[in-house]
């Protein structure tokens, strides 16, 4: 049931919205992934569908496209994007080294587990490199979780976490005190101790009393009754 | 692994009640008594009556004939064997075309019901359907029909999608006639063709259109039922294509498809009245696979809250749908959604957010079940496998079967998958309840302490403290992190401070809904003419 060929070309993000059960598209889908990869972008829409598509048709799925859709999904964290990737690839293909390895350090970011992710992350460089931006994507999930459990972390706990050390994290943190709003403190017994920006999640005052509010268009519902 | 599991289109998936003597048996000497062209006098009338109304245009007959007539001559007279074929009764309705398709519907739904399809049974009803819903996309249908057929239509045919599946992945026993059918009509139900049906009823539809519209005033719609009182024009269209919204969530979920399945579901806003509510399956439906795709998204409050709120409609309103044909159907979601209540309250304990009925039904089917699952022992995990399985969707391997190789049966292959990935969530989540217990204990601690406690050392307690806040809040599909739990903690260097969370009481909402459904009642009576 798919459509003639257009005389305008739809953009993949179209061809996803309009036209996704198509297995004519699986080939474009897939060099949207690599385009992904390339330009530091990202679509899960997209990724799912491919995915599907190599559900309604295994003998078209490729591992090599399959493991870059995975790393793109851990660079969303703390989305669980790559949950929702797995549960679309079959078994057989999930025992493949290379998903092995990517559920291993999905499982170690899913529990915070950060040294081991970093020390595992390290073994399999060649499989990650292939995807730019990825350190810099799980630092910032890191910092996303750091952010919401500490007000004050202790410099060692940060480096852990992100994995960076000495000098460069020294610089790192210059940068997200000029940038992001962190500031400096001594902590107990001359340790250094970030102090990270307030959020309602770190600071339950701030938590937003949403358990009231509702939005407007709600509420216009009932002005013809009360007219 | 539960064995329970087997999916058997004979066994509890069933929507009507089945008498004690149908069953696969039935066939071989039904046939012999079964003459698909003899139509006793009832069918005839039936025939003649139910065409004459749809063209008519008279929903409530067409209704009361579909509900009521219908099951009861199926209850006489076709317990063990399918209804008159479509041939045979033609003649009484002047072979109008579309009838004769809708006929064919309920002909196969009844044999879905009551008997077993054959191979070949089920590959008709397919070419049916897409009869069925081609005449409707090409916009030529121009009858009126109850909203009860509409959803029953959509539904049954993802019923029959998923059995389809599940038939032709189990290999092992087929005949070689019943191979030689699949290779033949290896187009059948094929998993493209269904979702774009489906998609294709909602874009024809305009229905997303309308929706919006409605929200501006400029659209009666949710007002009139989806039918169109004043101008009589055919609402099968709109509410197909309503419903196919419905049955696109459905097919994600049983692809293991959570996201997209709610982003079909988008439309329609579920924290407010609306056309899903008039048939109670198809609010049984949404709220089930919603909250279904959240639990596995880890969004539990949000899932908690809408199986609390169905449950509760389900207590008060079940009583009213005794008499139904989907009364069964209602009783076993209900009690699917319970069992997955146990399990998204036990992964994400809360307080006051569940309806004291609904606490009451829930503690008496579950509270043993509940407390071993807190306990993240081994006997636990068997729980949860336990629910997991009777409470979920029946997942389905949708890619064409190779039926060249050796025969297996791979029908649970897509239900053992998800099973584990969920399980496997559950065993990332183990040391969360032991932090929750000690967090209820304290309003601050020292994470030496607390790990002394745990026993523990310091670096694995606080690694279990940011796994605890990272999967106690989920991110929406807005992006936006939403707070689950009703614990939390801020750490300040060394020292956790501990935040218990007020429950919320959506007392807003509940006015809103009040004031709308007391202003419809008393508009409904303002109606009522008394001579």
């Amino acid at each position: 049931m798919g459509r003639e060929p257009q005389q305008v070309s739809y953009t993949v993000e179209q061809l996803v919205s309009v036209n996704p059960y198509n297995p004519d598209i699986l080939t474009e889908l897939e060099n949207y992934v690599n385009e992904q990869v390339s330009s530091q972008t990202y679509s899960l829409d997209a990724n799912l569908c491919l995915l599907r598509l190599y559900q309604f048709d295994p003998t078209r799925l490729s591992i090599a496209i399959v493991v870059r859709i995975l790393i793109k999904a851990l660079m969303a964290m703390p989305a669980p994007d790559f949950s929702l990737c797995l549960f679309l690839i079959p078994e057989p293909v999930q025992a493949d080294e290379q998903i092995k390895t990517l559920i291993v350090l999905s499982h170690y970011l899913e529990t915070a587990r950060f040294r081991q992710f970093w020390d595992e992350a390290a073994k399999n460089h060649s499989l990650l490199e292939v995807v730019p931006g990825f350190e810099q994507a799980i630092q910032a999930y890191a910092i996303h979780v750091l952010s919401l459990s500490y007000q004050k972390v202790p410099r060692p706990v940060l480096a852990e976490t992100i994995n960076i050390e000495g000098l460069s994290l020294d610089k790192f943190i210059e940068y997200h005190v000029a940038n992001s709003g962190w500031v400096l403190e001594k902590g107990t017994g001359r340790s250094q101790l970030i102090v990270l920006p307030r959020n309602e999640f770190n600071h339950p005052g701030l938590k937003k009393n949403s358990s009231d509010g509702m939005p407007f268009e709600h509420i216009t519902r009932i002005f013809p009754v009360l007219s | 692994m539960a064995n329970s599991y087997d999916y058997d289109d004979a066994s509890f998936d069933s929507r009507y009640a089945r008498p004690p003597s149908s069953g696969q048996g039935g066939g071989a000497a039904a046939e012999l008594s079964y003459d698909p062209n003899f139509v006793p006098d009832s069918v005839k009338t039936f025939v003649v009556h139910l065409y004459r109304h749809i063209r008519e245009k008279n929903v409530y007959e067409i209704h009361q004939m579909y509900e009521g007539s219908f099951q009861r001559l199926s209850d006489r007279m076709f317990r063990e064997n399918p209804w008159p074929s479509v041939e045979a009764i033609a003649p009484y309705v002047d072979n109008d075309h579309v009838f004769c398709l809708l006929y064919r519907e309920m002909w196969f739904r009844h044999v879905y019901a009551r008997l077993a399809p054959t191979g070949q049974q089920r590959v008709e009803s397919w070419d049916n359907y897409c009869s069925l819903f081609g005449v409707v996309l090409h916009g030529v249908v121009s009858m009126q029909l109850p909203n009860q057929w509409l959803w029953d239509m959509v539904d049954e045919f993802v019923y029959q999608f998923q059995s389809y599946c599940q038939y032709r992945a189990k290999l092992k026993n087929k005949t070689e006639e019943e191979l030689q059918l699949l290779r033949q009509y290896d187009q059948a139900w094929n998993v493209y063709g269904v979702l774009n049906y489906l998609q294709a009823l909602v874009e024809k539809s305009a229905i997303v259109d309308i929706l919006e519209r409605e929200k501006d005033g400029l659209e009666q719609f949710t007002a009139t039922d989806g039918y169109d009182y004043e101008g009589g024009t055919s609402n099968v269209l709109k509410m197909l294509g309503y419903y196919s919204m419905i049955g696109l969530l459905r097919v994600h979920c049983l692809l293991g498809d959570y996201h997209t399945g709610l982003k079909c579901l988008g439309p329609i806003d579920i924290s407010q009245q609306g056309v899903y509510m008039i048939v109670i399956g198809s609010h049984i439906s949404i709220i089930y696979h919603y909250g279904f795709a959240n639990l596995m998204l880890r969004r539990y409050v949000e899932a908690i809250r809408e199986f609390n709120k169905i449950l509760l409609y389900i207590l008060k309103y079940k009583q009213y749908h005794q008499k139904s044909p989907q009364y069964d159907q209602i009783l076993k979601k209900n009690e699917q959604m319970y069992a997955l209540l146990a399990i998204c309250l036990s992964l994400c304990p809360q307080s006051n957010i569940i309806e004291e009925n609904v606490n009451i039904q829930l503690r008496d089917k579950y509270n043993e079940k509940m407390t071993k699952m807190l306990r993240y022992d081994d006997e636990a995990y068997a729980v949860y496998d336990e629910l997991f399985t009777y409470a979920c969707p029946k997942f389905i391997t949708p890619s064409a079967p190779v039926l060249e190789e050796s025969l297996i049966n791979y029908n649970q292959d897509a239900y053992r998958l998800q099973l584990k990935l969920f399980l496997y969530e559950v065993k990332q989540q183990q040391s969360l309840s032991g932090l929750r217990s000690f967090l209820k204990l304290y309003s601050a601690i020292s994470i030496g302490k607390l790990a002394a406690y745990m026993e523990v050392d310091e670096s694995t307690m606080r690694t279990i403290l940011l796994a605890y806040k990272h999967k106690m809040h989920s991110v929406d599909s807005d992006g936006k992190i939403i707070p689950n739990a009703d614990i939390d903690f801020y750490i300040s260097e060394d020292i956790i401070h501990v935040v218990e969370s007020k429950p919320t009481k959506h007392y807003g909402d509940y006015f809103l809904r009040q004031v709308l459904k007391f202003e419809e009642m008393i508009s409904e009576l303002d109606r009522v003419k008394l001579d």
